[in-house]
């Protein structure tokens, strides 16, 4: 079984390769062929006829190389599920036990260090065939959706395969059964978020913006990494079960789960890492929904869930996780009540439900934590394909310029109604249950911090309601402001003429829409239990918040609803001035810092070598004045040193 | 007793003496590469003879007596830690004329440099395979001199400069190197390398050896180069030509190292652990200043210069800790620095070549737009260096910074804990200013390139004037050359750049050929390095199977545990 494990996640990686290497390896041939029989002279004329063919061809391959290796690894995640559900249960009791008890581990080799050893291991239990599940799926549906969304674009293959590598790198962290094996997809993760982001890297913002997402996660990776080395060299081993059943003391396991969560705050853009995820929006869309909404935010709560006993035995961690889970849903709310760009206000929101996910966490139920996560992917997904979906039909990301989209794409209307219900907590989409299930746990907690989280998530429960209805309106319903836009600039997807995008795109969107839709109620039938009464309650806030808006938007449908956030507007929409201040206390010193040493390396490091040299070269001059050729002055020299080893001899005996 | 590291340094020497044959010297570079892959197979000889199941043994020694009235022997030998470095020179060195084949020097007289790097090449290996203290350091200083010609000869503007920067450095530190090796020589009775390393110390006072390590380590930490004792290095590395880089970076910085982890660690264990707090210091002060100055370079070439300031720093950092997880982690990264440092220094040459500069504001943006291939490539190393898992960078920097997690008992931990934490830092800082390089030079639109006022290209008449062609491939024998150039090209729409072109035609009044991108030779001399990355990043076992027993047996009971 461990050889298909090995098999899911390397397929994607091979699809990479592939990509990569082999998309153009034909084409090359036919334009060199072309040429040569045509002669020099001709070639002007054809080279942009042919130059087109050898395009095609390419994007034909790489849509193929993309596609095929990824449904083989669903196929084949499906497959390992079954296996697993129908496995010995396990003794550990955690929350899967009871729907897939099975498990499988495998260890290639074993790496040597002269300390603790690296195990190049991969498992698999229920905890990573759910993530594993959600991963495949929606990358499936994303590079399918891709080969329509990216069809006039050059660099298809590239960006292909990079989704690829990523799909393979967080199959990795999913799969891991080695901290360090983990550590190494995390970091590709990381790699591929930011050469997706900076796809379009002609405008300098994209290119700043992938750096920025790059640099944020890496300054929590490093804490990541080292809050690893204390868990492997406590436990004597890097492997995840000798870690878990390793007898730590308490104060190991909270300087460790301390560490750990720097790491999670930069993966999973909670607070104080939040600031590169709306930034990250610069990417395609598709890249947005399946790196920066469903997966790879998604790891950092993954790893926690991975680890969860050792986080359990460190309660201060836990506290931590809570505040900041806290601050981030209702701040990140709050910023997408106020946000234009319709793709920045699904990434504040997806902070914001991230946040949830940590909470449930910090409050002990990783199992609302987990299914939160799946349903939220899900869900998140659908909202940016059919955010996708609006921004190619109408040219912009800012909802100012929607409006009254509702006849003009019914299919995306109607998928992303299910995306906004599931998201603002309406039965009986899937945020209901998971929502309500985040909610319970958060409500049973017993942590300190838990009534201040507890009054969070409900705020936060109204805003959300909140801004999902004001997206909501604003693009489909109202007056329709779509103005002929000049050609887009790179960055932006062409405006497609037709009525709603290729079906290449609208099937993904339709297939996403049923687990949104259905997976709560499922979740529901397997067990997870819903208490009716603090559920309504939520519900009751949730449509209190949408109320509002509805109210506000009936009132002026041309107005933007986000008035009613009235002087707190401007630093909502500023995301209360994080970056501001990140510029001015970090970025900015540091490039200070940096002219500093420099000038320090010219004048100090190497001025003391140049000094050295010239007080060599002034002293030999001084030695110098001493051979004048005058002997007389070098006889005086000569009696003088006489004298004054006699006196010495003198004195001295 | 085995000829094969006799042959490993006299195959290049013969081949340089050969080499100053006029009738030779007119094919010198054919010849060149002939000699180097001669190297080479004889270094993959050395690895595939070389027992696996034995790293931390000597093997494949050679022992002759050399200068029998000081009991001088000529001793060459291969153990796990050595075995990579050799195998990675011999690569380099024909590396570097597979590429000199394609790119013939700028300062002329390819003979004269053939000469030069082939002695460089005897140096280079001898270093490593010497197993004599004053053989090492004949070696050791036998690379001074063709490097020193390398720069002044065929380097940069200021080259000279640079050069005599650089000799005199050096020569300081060889001076100090020497005495230590001097005091080892008069404490210990001997100067066979096995022989002392065995001993781990024993016999020898612990004032005497703290003196040792100092003036060996003085000596060994201006090659590498440690901080403060740097300056040398980025203005070698600009100035020198790009083959002279490479092996600046590649192989002499290595030369520094592996005296740490053959010399002063092994045969003066006390004075090591005495004087390793220090040496984690200065590390971690280079991690963090040279990842700084990295951030605020304008040129290409100095910020790789500076960003092996900041590497080696990790490599120091691995063998401060005196632990075997820290002195595997810093040989992994000489390994991993070679390779990606190379290619880095490669691929600075072939942007500065293309683009008659390497500053980066005259750069301007876009390079992924004109030189598709090269920039991918760029943006290839600048990630490997960066320390990405699966990658070879990660490994070397990520053990080091495990050594110093849990440095040998002794020394202070909550001190190597902050040294843990500065480095991590410092890996922050070394994305940050690859990608900011990566960003303002391969990002952005070419149209943001500043014209260039130097000589790039003569004005071509049969092509008019201002307008840009797409390369198309001609049917001569450069047509492989011409294929791949295009490949990259076909895949990209033709406006922004024929606009550039327009433009900065307006401007400078001539035309300027299109870009060529990576030629067949580059790629030659360029893929392996790629391979070996991929392939130490993904299989690091590769290397660590090799080094790890040789670490233990040389840190031995005396040191750790």
């Amino acid at each position: 079984m461990t050889a298909v494990v090995a098999l899911i996640v390397l397929l994607p990686f091979a699809a990479a390769v592939a990509g990569l290497l082999a998309t153009r390896l034909g084409t090359r041939d036919v334009r060199a062929e072309d040429v040569r029989t045509r002669g020099v002279g001709a070639r002007d004329a054809r080279t942009a006829d042919v130059g087109a063919r050898a395009e095609r061809a390419a994007y034909r391959r790489a849509a193929w190389f993309a596609i095929v290796p990824g449904t083989v690894s669903a196929a084949l995640t499906v497959w390992l599920a079954a296996a697993l559900a129908r496995g010995t249960p396990a003794t550990d009791g955690r929350f899967w036990a009871e729907l897939l008890p099975g498990r499988t581990e495998g260890t290639l080799t074993v790496v040597e260090t002269g300390s603790v050893p690296i195990s190049l291991t991969l498992r698999a239990d229920g905890l990573s065939v759910l993530a594993g599940i959600l991963v495949v799926v929606v990358a499936l549906a994303v590079q399918v959706y891709s080969v329509g969304y990216m069809r006039d674009e050059p660099r298809y293959p590239s960006y292909s395969a990079f989704v690829s590598l990523f799909t393979s790198a967080m199959l990795l962290v999913v799969y891991a059964g080695d901290l360090i094996v983990l550590y190494a997809g995390w970091e590709i993760m990381g790699l591929c978020s930011y050469l997706l982001i900076g796809h379009w890297w002609e405008d300098r913002a994209n290119s700043r913006a992938a750096v920025k997402a790059f640099l944020v996660t890496r300054l929590g990776d490093v804490g990541f990494l080292f809050g690893i080395f204390v868990l492997g060299l406590s436990a004597g081993s890097f492997r995840i079960d000798d870690v878990l059943r390793a007898d730590l003391p308490r104060g190991t396991l909270v300087a460790a789960t301390l560490l750990l969560l720097a790491g999670v705050a930069g993966k999973s853009a909670q607070v104080p890492l939040q600031t590169w995820l709306p930034d990250a929006m610069a990417g395609p869309t598709p890249i947005s929904a399946l790196i920066h909404a469903a997966t790879m935010v998604a790891a950092g709560i993954f790893v926690v869930a991975r680890l969860y006993p050792a986080f359990l035995a460190a309660p201060p961690t836990l506290d931590v996780l809570g505040v900041v889970a806290a601050v981030g849903m209702l701040g990140a709310a709050l910023a997408a009540l106020a946000q234009d760009d319709l793709k920045r206000v699904l990434a504040y929101s997806t902070i914001s439900q991230l946040a949830y996910m940590a909470a449930a966490l910090a409050a002990g139920s990783d199992r609302a934590a987990m299914f939160h996560l799946v349903s939220h992917g899900a869900f998140k997904a659908l909202l940016f394909l059919c955010a996708g979906l609006v921004i190619h039909h109408v040219g912009s990301n800012l909802i100012s310029h929607m409006g009254g989209l509702r006849t003009a794409l019914p299919v995306t209307f109607w998928t992303m109604t299910i995306g906004f219900a599931a998201l603002a907590g309406l039965p009986p989409a899937s945020g209901f249950f998971s929502k309500d299930a985040v909610l319970s746990a958060v409500e049973h907690g017993t942590g300190p911090a838990q009534p201040l989280v507890y009054a969070s998530a409900l705020l936060t429960v109204g805003v959300t309601g909140a801004y999902a209805a004001r997206a909501w309106l604003r693009t489909f319903f109202g007056p329709a402001r779509i103005e002929p836009l000049p050609e887009p600039p790179p960055g932006v997807a062409h405006v497609f003429d037709g009525r709603e995008a290729p079906p290449s795109m609208l099937w993904p969107a339709g297939v996403l829409a049923v687990p949104a839709l259905l997976l709560g109620l499922a979740g529901w039938a397997a067990g997870v239990q819903v208490e009716w009464g603090p559920a309504a309650a939520s519900l009751a806030v949730a449509l209190l918040g949408a109320g509002i808006v509805y109210a506000l938007w009936r009132a002026a449908p041309e107005q933007d609803p986000a008035r009613l956030l009235g002087p707190f507007r401007a630093p909502c929409e500023r995301a209360f001035y994080v970056d501001a201040a990140y510029a001015a206390l970090v970025t900015r010193p540091v490039l200070r810092l940096a002219r500093g040493v420099v000038r320090t390396d010219a004048r100090v490091v190497d001025g003391a070598v140049r000094g050295s040299g010239r007080a060599t070269l002034g002293l030999s001059g001084l030695v110098r004045l001493a051979q004048n050729g005058n002997a007389q002055l070098y006889v005086t020299g000569l009696l003088a040193g006489l004298v004054l080893i006699a006196v010495a001899a003198v004195v001295l005996t | 007793m085995s000829w094969l590291p006799i042959a490993l340094v006299g195959v290049p020497l013969l081949g340089a003496l050969v080499a100053t044959v006029p009738a030779v010297r007119d094919r010198a570079v054919a010849w060149g590469i002939a000699v180097s892959a001669g190297v080479l197979v004889l270094a993959v000889a050395l690895a595939a003879a070389f027992e696996y199941a034995r790293p931390a043994d000597m093997q494949l020694q050679s022992d002759r007596p050399w200068i029998p009235g000081l009991g001088l022997r000529f001793h060459l030998g291969v153990d796990g830690v050595s075995l990579p470095l050799v195998v990675l020179t011999a690569l380099l060195t024909f590396l570097c004329f597979v590429h000199l084949a394609g790119h013939p020097p700028e300062g002329g007289r390819p003979g004269a440099l053939v000469v030069t790097l082939l002695v460089l090449e005897v140096g280079m290996i001898g270093t490593f395979l010497a197993l004599d203290l004053l053989l090492f350091f004949v070696f050791f200083e036998v690379v001074l001199v063709p490097m020193y010609f390398v720069i002044a000869l065929w380097g940069g503007a200021a080259r000279r400069a640079a050069a005599v920067k650089f000799i005199l450095y050096t020569l300081l530190g060889s001076a100090v190197l020497l005495i230590g090796l001097l005091v080892v020589w008069t404490q210990a009775g001997t100067l066979d390398m096995v022989a002392l390393a065995g001993r781990h110390g024993s016999g020898m006072a612990r004032s005497a050896q703290i003196l040792a390590f100092l003036a060996i380590g003085l000596g060994l930490a201006v090659k590498t180069p440690m901080w403060p004792l740097h300056t040398w290095l980025p203005d070698a590395h600009t100035e020198a030509p790009t083959v002279g880089s490479v092996l600046l970076a590649g192989v002499l910085l290595k030369m520094g190292s592996y005296g740490f982890a053959r010399i002063a660690i092994p045969v003066l264990p006390e004075g090591a652990a005495a004087l390793a707090p220090w040496l984690g210091a200065f590390a971690v002060a280079g991690i963090a200043y040279g990842s700084l100055a990295c951030l605020a370079q304008r040129d290409l070439k100095r910020m790789i210069a500076y960003s092996s300031v900041g590497h080696m720093g990790f490599v120091l950092l691995g063998f401060a800790s005196l632990t075997p997880v820290g002195l595997n982690g810093a040989l992994f990264a000489n390994v991993a620095h070679g390779l990606i440092t190379g290619l880095l220094f490669f691929l600075a040459g072939a942007v500065k070549e293309r683009y008659g500069t390497a500053d980066m504001v005259r750069l301007g943006g876009g390079m992924l737009r004109r030189l598709p291939y090269v920039a991918s490539l760029l943006t290839f190393a600048c990630v490997a260096s960066l320390g990405l898992p699966g990658l070879a960078g990660f490994w070397g920097e990520m053990l080091a910074l495990l050594g110093a997690f849990r440095p040998v008992a002794g020394l202070s931990r909550p001190l190597f804990l902050v040294f843990m934490a500065v480095g991590g830092l410092g890996a922050v800082l070394t994305a940050a200013y690859f990608l900011a390089m990566l960003s303002r030079v391969t990002h952005g639109r070419a149209v943001e390139t500043v014209p260039l006022a130097g000589p790039l290209e003569p004005p071509e008449p049969d092509e008019p004037s201002g307008l840009y062609e797409p390369p198309g491939p001609l049917a001569t024998a450069e047509g492989v050359r011409e294929v791949l150039s295009e490949a990259g090209e076909a895949a990209k729409p033709v406006e922004p750049v024929a606009a550039d072109a327009g433009q900065t035609g307006g401007q400078t009044g001539k035309a300027r050929r299109p870009f060529r991108d990576v030629t067949a030779h580059e790629l030659a001399a360029w893929l392996p390095l790629v391979a070996l990355i991929v392939l130490f990043g993904l299989w690091p076992k590769a290397l660590l199977a090799v080094t790890t027993p040789a670490v233990q047996s040389l840190l031995g009971s005396g040191v750790a545990p």
